[in-house]
């Protein structure tokens, strides 16, 4: 089972590309939805928001409790890149999980006549993925553990560590399912296997 | 090769405010209140549409000074109102890199025939709309988001409500119909065919959808995202209200967690007093702001 954090975003986009791949999916807006959930997928949105409401009821104090026991894996898209970031450069303060040793930019581009689409080379992907970036945050520091699979321009858009992903742009606005595939291997929600 | 300001970069920027709320806002200091309590994205204006109502006389975009005060306030999305038709005005937000143009009834229009050609532009537009036709004719001419038009300005969600069950109605209609009678329902509702024929297929229109106009307490949020609506946006409803601060938090709780009847009575509970509010029936046909746009 692959939870969506559900507390403000585009979670109902990453709800429809698991449906499209046969992986089931449950909305966690309070602690206890997070129970018997492999993986945690946070969507795109607006991270402060998302970080303040994932705060109260819980959420981000059952997931830390999750993955520290190495019981859940955590993704997160853009808003949710910075929800898992160890370091928001400029915003210290900013409520968040931050597990996840990088630090980010956010809205390193630009505003959002900057957003762009582009076609990325992911690692292990046998043809490029069509990505689109969203007042997209910046990786400007990747921890040792972690893997870069793809790169813009230099920076790191896709990293991947035990239990840990992290994109900069959005898979779940196109309908290539091999990002979301790729979580719930990294997960292990079984599932996802019949279907890769 | 990266391409900006394309359609799916804007329509795509608008699913990200999807479960969130969206507040008006005059000065740096109310942006802040707004961010602090978990807005997604503020709108910068001169005037509340309460006090535009209030105070009669043409009602314009902000002055760029203000909006870059507030877009320097906050690290949110800051979005800013046009007047219907005024492409001229809509140049100047553009260069001032808002994130987001509200094309408007709230203020005076411009031009009484055309709305403003969207698609000419890299920044993405929201418009309001009483009903599908009206939001696909703005579709049609590229806005990236939809909002119910509500009757702004008067904390009375009563047309909101008309609005958004009235555009599900017709939307339930066109799934109802045969494919073979798609045109004349296209030719009914004065929307192009293509949209008509994609909302039929997807039950939904093909961009994101917002409530607006009216929406003063949790309470109201909560029933607009029920009515199924993706988000809200609220006016005059937070700084005209005695405590701002308690409320802005409140209304963006219960967007979140509108199914919740615990959370939704936990964040409805002492908010102070809420802004006075105006019956419709009260506000003569001619100074009704919905009937704006065609």
């Amino acid at each position: 089972m692959i939870g969506i954090l559900a507390v403000q975003g585009d979670f109902r986009e990453h709800e429809l590309a698991y449906r499209r791949v046969g992986v089931p999916t449950r909305r966690v807006r309070r602690a206890e939805d997070l129970e018997g959930v492999r993986g945690l997928v946070i969507p795109g949105g607006e991270s402060t928001t998302i970080g303040k409401l994932a705060r109260e009821y819980g959420v981000e104090a059952e997931a830390r409790r999750r993955y520290e026991a190495g019981t859940l894996a955590l993704w997160g898209t853009c808003a949710g890149a910075i929800w898992l970031a160890r370091e928001v450069e400029g915003y210290p303060d900013q409520p968040r999980l931050g597990v996840m040793e990088i630090a980010v930019r956010r809205n390193a581009y630009g505003r959002q006549v900057e957003s762009f689409e582009t076609d990325l080379e992911v690692e292990g992907f046998d043809r490029p993925f069509h990505a689109i970036f969203i007042r997209a945050p910046v990786i400007t520091r990747v921890g040792p553990g972690l893997r870069v699979l793809a790169r813009y321009q230099g920076d790191p858009v896709f990293v991947v560590g035990e239990r840990l992903m992290a994109t900069t742009f959005h898979p779940e606005l196109t309908e290539d399912p091999r990002v979301h595939l790729y979580f719930a291997r990294l997960a292990g929600a079984e599932e996802a296997a019949r279907v890769g | 090769m990266e391409a900006k300001g394309t359609l799916k970069v804007k329509t795509g920027f608008a699913e990200m405010f999807k479960g969130g709320v969206i507040m008006d806002v005059t000065t740096p200091e109310q942006a802040e209140i707004a961010e602090e309590a978990g807005a997604v994205a503020v709108m910068a204006l001169e005037r509340v549409p309460a006090d535009i109502r209030a105070q009669g006389g043409v009602a314009r975009m902000a002055d760029p000074k203000k909006i870059k005060e507030i877009m320097a306030a906050v690290s949110i999305p800051v979005m800013a109102k046009v007047r219907i038709g005024h492409f001229a005005e809509a140049m100047i937000l553009e260069a001032l890199g808002v994130d987001f143009i509200d094309e408007s009834e709230v203020l005076t229009p411009a031009d009484e025939e055309h709305h403003i050609d969207k698609w000419a532009f890299k920044v993405p537009f929201v418009n309001g709309a009483r009903d599908l036709g009206e939001a696909l004719r703005r579709i049609a001419e590229g806005a990236a988001m939809i909002r119910t038009k509500g009757e702004a300005g008067t904390g009375n969600v009563v047309e909101a409500v008309r609005h958004a069950r009235w555009m599900w109605k017709q939307i339930r209609w066109l799934q109802s119909l045969r494919e073979d009678e798609l045109p004349a329902a296209a030719k009914e509702l004065q929307a192009p065919l293509e949209l008509v024929k994609w909302v039929h297929d997807h039950g939904k229109l093909p961009v994101v959808n917002f409530a607006a106009g009216g929406i003063a307490t949790p309470a109201d949020a909560a029933l607009m995202m029920h009515l199924g609506m993706e988000g809200v946006f609220v006016g005059s409803g937070i700084f005209k209200s005695g405590d701002p601060k308690k409320r802005a938090r409140a209304i963006v709780r219960a967007v979140t967690h509108y199914d919740d009847p615990e959370v939704l009575a936990e964040v409805s509970e002492d908010l102070g007093e809420p802004m006075v509010g105006i019956n419709i029936d009260l506000i003569p046909e001619e100074e009704r702001l919905a009937k704006r746009g065609w």
